[in-house]
């Protein structure tokens, strides 16, 4: 095949862990074309970042090339002494990584580290090298690139840096650019500029791209061809919307039914039971059969083979015969009610944090986190607060549950007095509003045994009665979060990262709270767990009556669990109306930027994309007038001067000048093409035919 | 009931701050050892080589340390006329290990003498039937039980050194077959043969040939000692070998009893400076930064003067000599111990404020925990790897320290034996010549042996302990 810029076949990789041999990928088989985005999708631990890295012969120490080929324009690279492989990486093939921040070298400036590549690839050096560097930080996009060249990594910001590391990997005109997770650490609407620069690169010079990701969405909207891999084999493959359409092996179908934008709102998330199997040991048959809901009997003791072509089959000797899974109806979402008066409201909040500097330690300034927040949680409902990192919707969080301290405004439970609480009386108090964090792996103490975690709660607010009752009552919080009451002696090292969520949660169930802030419950978690705790909490609510406050820059996780949605933007809240309003018809143009940048496995349901110029502001000091003026496309001379009152607009509130309220009824706001022309808002190419 | 004994048991300060600690190290083991997740590490140490190659000779060190912390003051020989009820006893207090090195410590010389030597390092007049000669006079104790030193020497030494090296080996397949009978009586004798015969990735392979090396060593001197200046003699006649021994316990003391003074203040200033934060953070850094900026030769060697006014001033609160010198050794642990606490108290600092903004210190200070109960149960515990890693680390460190001091002149007592008083007096002799070289080399060997054997340690430690060094497969 002429027309092959890589094709991977059987490639093995070992890993040692501690005298154990881990085959962390078993004969892969790829094939990438060139000019188009293959995409290699799989949830954490599954080998494609190992792949990636063996593709280039970058492995770590403990890895190493167990067998396979790696063919190169008909060359095996892996039969390549070392010493040749250096001439082929960075100029026949890049890669990217996920995290800018450290694989920038913080003490070289960006045009060195650009020249570096280019001295060494195509010999250029000088004003030649500097020209050609200047040109490719254009071509990702970087503004002044002028200025920029002797700039230092920490002067950029996160997506900046990922701009530039795309320019050191173009520098040296690769065939073939391979981008692990590229996005992952970035904001939604950085994210979506990345993507959309990405897309561009790859179109311009037809370069092939191999993306490594785990976000079924990011590659609904870049890629051609997929292949989806599960416990370190490829378990299919085919055009992107073969795969994500109409999926045949089971993995992938239960991976799709797992996300909720697919499955909505109405419906039990599907959920794949267990975890992916130990890979040291010999797997008999096929690897997925342990959780697969379509297992017979010859699936446990024969290995499925290769079905199809390399670039079009299934790793499943069955799929003809799989039967759709049935649907589990939920009730659906009620909708929200402002009955009496709110379980919690918060009232003009600020959050400040000062900034100190100079000899005396004196204050020179605050980091307005939060700046004026209003919102109202009813009983037995979820808020989601939806925003970018940095908008200070963690901080909100916080302060509601009382663990850092409001600059101003007030903060009522109940009807009662809630921010002015303090010692003994907030003690008392603690109980009504608990928290779960975002990573279960620091939420907790290595140290402490499950039992001891659940009831350390229980026995700091006396809840619970006498330790034997408490110790019941551990048995009942697991069974409840779906953990065996064996789990109770068990240390959280010995739990998977969905596991620890659920132990989390229990741990804020324990002490019996009428509100939990929910902080990023799922953003560190893989698809498939994601689902189990988003079926959990939502099956606790209606159990339990508990409220939620949903912290989440997930909108596809706020339109599952949510009621109504605050969205907020540096430290103020912007939008905030019933969910499905607002998620299906946003009025604020920051709200309509946020859901168009997020990449949507239906691609037909892609909104159009609005671009959104430059990143978030420091909350430091915000811009004049409108907070988002500067990034906005219908900014005008009213917007940089005036902070935007509340507008009452279709049912919800929003701060936005250019919102016409006309007696209830909703009359869009003109659309105004930006100045320099309607590049701003770029059309987003449809994926592949 | 100590008339009966014969002799009257005495604890001094230090030996009683020494026997504690054993006692707190015993505890924390057994803790240890009930808790799987404390455990784990710890048999990772367990099968690092030089690890538990340099555990075995801190043992060895710690046993004659220990033995050496006993003391107890003879009975003296009753005086014709004494009433029947008094019994005198020795002002001179002796140690356990006094006992078993029993004459070593009262074969004086006159003066130096080389290793292994059987005549004076000196010429002196001797008193003949020739009339005066000048001549080496032969030593009073060293081969003293050889009648012709020139033709008998040579093999005296090889045979003792053969007879010593057989008993070594013995006492070691003894100790080894008696540690492999405890494993588990049933297949001892198999259990034994595959320690020794393992292959060498093995780390009991390794402690086996380690205690096998060290009771040959031990066997080798012991029989010579006997007859012999193992390592010869000082200056006073007093043999080097037995200062080596009684200095092994001042190191160790010095080495330990300074962490329990380090220890409180590091953990309890550092874990509050970093948790508190604010203005308790801002009083206990500049404490510090003011105690690490005052050189800490400077201060030592005031507190060390002041001590030394106090003993001279109230010479009634001193019974004995050695009470006398264990005072200004415990005196100078604390002195030690507050001018070394600032490494410790940084580190934790650090790794408190990284801790409390973790989410379980969150998530407990949300359920209403008190700040003393979220230190306790959720700090402590998270920094006890640094604590552990410090402790063992500073150890070596101690000991150089005392040495250092000693030498300098603001160290221990000078009558108490140790490596830095050993080094003192050594030096100027070695400008002689021929040099008398013996003195400095055995205290230089031993002193090496044992910091080496701690580094060691402490490395394995450190590299089980501290979840950021990750260990490396083969690959």
């Amino acid at each position: 095949m002429s027309d092959s810029v890589l094709r991977v076949s059987d490639l093995d990789v070992d890993l040692h862990l501690g005298g154990k041999r881990v085959r962390a990928v078993a004969g892969v088989g790829l094939e990438i074309r060139r000019g188009e985005t293959f995409a290699l999708l799989g949830e954490s631990g599954c080998g494609k970042s190992m792949t990636a890295l063996a593709l280039m012969r970058l492995l770590p120490d403990v890895a190493g090339i167990a067998g396979g080929q790696v063919r190169l324009d008909d060359e095996d690279i892996l039969q390549r002494p070392e010493a040749l492989m250096r001439e082929l990486r960075g100029r026949r093939m890049a890669m990217i990584f996920q995290e800018p921040m450290l694989s920038l070298n913080p003490v070289m400036t960006i045009g060195d580290q650009i020249g570096e590549v280019l001295t060494g690839h195509l010999g250029l050096s000088g004003a030649a090298a500097r020209t050609r560097t200047i040109e490719l930080l254009t071509a990702v996009g970087i503004a002044d690139p002028q200025r920029r060249i002797r700039e230092y990594p920490f002067q950029l910001s996160g997506g900046m840096k990922q701009r530039v590391m795309i320019a050191m990997a173009l520098a040296g005109e690769p065939e073939l650019l391979i981008a692990d997770e590229p996005t992952t650490a970035l904001d939604v609407t950085i994210q979506a500029q990345v993507l959309d620069l990405l897309r561009r690169l790859q179109a311009e010079r037809g370069m092939s791209l191999l993306l490594i990701t785990h976000d079924l969405g990011v590659v609904a909207n870049m890629a051609h061809q997929v292949a989806v891999m599960y416990a370190g084999q490829v378990v299919e493959s085919g055009s992107c919307e073969q795969v994500l359409q109409r999926p045949r092996h089971p993995y992938t179908r239960l991976l799709l039914t797992a996300l909720p934008e697919i499955t909505g709102s109405n419906q039990q998330l599907a959920t794949i039971p267990g975890q992916v199997p130990p890979l040291d040991g010999g797997i008999a048959g096929c690897r997925f059969a342990p959780r697969c809901a379509w297992v017979r009997d010859d699936c446990r003791s024969r290995a499925p083979v290769w079905q199809g072509e390399l670039r079009d089959g299934v790793r499943c000797p069955h799929v003809a015969e799989l039967a759709p899974l049935p649907e589990q109806l939920r009730e659906p979402m009620a909708r929200p009610l402002h009955v009496g008066p709110p379980l919690l409201q918060v009232q003009d909040v600020q959050v400040h944090f000062p900034i100190r500097a100079g000899l005396l330690q004196r204050q020179v300034g605050a980091v307005k986190a939060v700046d004026g927040v209003n919102l109202a949680i009813a009983a037995g409902q979820t808020l989601a607060l939806v925003g970018e990192s940095g908008c200070g919707k963690t901080t909100v969080g916080k302060a509601i549950v009382r663990l850092n301290r409001l600059t101003a405004g007030d903060i009522r439970y109940a009807g009662q007095p809630w921010a002015s609480l303090d010692g003994e009386a907030l003690r008392r108090q603690r109980s009504q509003v608990q928290i779960v964090f975002q990573d279960p792996y620091a939420s907790l103490d290595p140290r402490m045994r499950v039992a001891d975690i659940l009831m350390e709660g229980m026995a700091s607010l006396g809840v619970g009665g006498s330790s034997a009752e408490r110790l019941a009552r551990v048995d009942r919080l697991l069974d409840q979060v779906g953990l065996p009451a064996a789990a109770r002696w068990r240390y959280p090292h010995e739990f998977s990262g969905g596991q620890r969520q659920r132990i989390a949660i229990a741990r804020a169930l324990a002490v019996e709270p009428k509100l939990i802030v929910c902080d990023e419950p799922t953003s560190a978690l893989d698809v498939s767990v994601q689902a189990q705790i988003l079926n959990l909490l939502r099956d606790l609510q209606t159990e339990l009556g508990v409220a939620y406050l949903l912290i989440s820059h997930n909108l596809s996780v706020v339109e599952y669990l949510a009621h109504e949605v605050a969205v907020m933007y540096l430290g103020r809240i912007v939008e905030q109306g019933e969910a499905k309003a607002v998620l299906k018809r946003p009025q604020h143009p920051y709200t309509q930027a946020l859901l168009s940048a997020i990449p949507r496995v239906d691609v037909a349901r892609q909104p159009q994309r609005i671009q959104l110029n430059g990143e978030l502001p420091s909350p430091a000091d915000p811009p004049t007038g409108c907070h988002f003026n500067p990034r906005c496309a219908h900014a005008d001379r009213l917007c940089r001067q005036e902070y935007p009152p509340v507008t009452v607009a279709d049912g919800r509130e929003v701060r936005c000048h250019h919102i016409v309220q006309t007696g209830g009824a909703y009359v869009p706001a003109p659309l105004k093409p930006a100045l320099g022309g309607d590049d701003a808002i770029s059309k987003l190419p449809q994926g592949p035919a | 009931m100590s008339a009966f004994l014969g002799f009257k048991p005495a604890l001094l300060w230090t030996d009683a701050l020494l026997l504690l600690l054993v006692v707190a190290v015993l505890l924390v083991v057994r803790h240890i050892r009930r808790h799987e997740h404390l455990a784990a590490p710890w048999r990772k140490v367990a099968l690092s080589r030089a690890g538990m190659v340099s555990a075995t000779v801190l043992m060895v060190f710690a046993t004659i340390g220990l033995l050496d912390s006993m003391h107890y003051r003879p009975e003296l020989p009753r005086e014709p006329g004494a009433p029947a009820g008094a019994v005198r006893y020795a002002v001179e207090m002796r140690s356990l290990l006094d006992h078993l090195l029993d004459p070593l410590p009262v074969q004086v010389e006159t003066s130096y003498s080389a290793p292994l030597a059987t005549q004076a390092f000196n010429k002196t007049s001797m008193e003949s039937d020739s009339g005066t000669v000048r001549d080496y006079p032969r030593l009073k104790f060293g081969g003293a039980h050889l009648s012709d030193s020139n033709t008998q020497w040579a093999t005296d030494i090889s045979a003792r050194v053969l007879r010593g090296t057989l008993w070594g080996l013995a006492t070691g397949l003894a100790i080894l077959l008696f540690a492999a009978f405890v494993r588990g009586p049933a297949q001892a004798l198999s259990r034994l043969f595959r320690w020794l015969v393992g292959n060498g990735d093995d780390a009991v392979h390794c402690v086996a040939w380690t205690v096998l090396a060290l009771s040959v060593l031990g066997g080798a001197v012991a029989t010579l000692a006997q007859g012999y200046h193992v390592f010869g003699t000082d200056k006073v006649g007093q043999d080097v070998l037995y200062q080596i021994l009684k200095s092994i316990r001042t190191a160790l003391v010095i080495g330990t009893l300074t962490t329990l003074v380090t220890l409180p203040i590091g953990v309890v200033l550092g874990i509050a400076a970093g948790y508190f934060r604010g203005w308790i953070d801002d009083v206990i850094q500049y404490l510090y930064t003011t105690l690490n900026s005052i050189p800490g030769v400077l201060l030592i060697a005031a507190a060390v003067l002041m001590t030394q006014v106090f003993m001279d001033t109230h010479p009634e609160a001193f019974e004995t000599v050695t009470e006398r010198a264990d005072f200004r050794l415990l005196f100078l642990c604390l002195i030690l111990g507050i001018t070394s606490w600032t490494g410790l108290a940084r580190l934790l600092r650090g790794e408190t404020l990284k801790l409390r903004e973790l989410e379980y210190v969150q998530a407990a200070q949300a359920f209403g925990v008190s700040s003393a109960a979220i230190i306790g149960r959720h700090i402590v515990p998270n920094v006890m790897h640094i604590i552990l890693i410090s402790l063992v680390m500073d150890f070596s460190g101690l000991v150089l320290a005392e040495a250092v001091l000693s030498y300098v002149g603001v160290g221990v007592d000078p009558s108490m034996i140790s490596f830095g008083t050993m080094i003192n007096s050594a030096r100027l002799e070695m400008a002689r010549e021929p040099m008398v070289w013996w003195a400095l080399a055995a205290a230089f060997v031993v002193m090496f042996v044992l910091v080496l054997a701690a580094n060691l340690f402490a490395d394995a430690v450190r590299d089980a302990l501290d979840p950021r060094t990750r260990v490396r497969g083969v690959a």
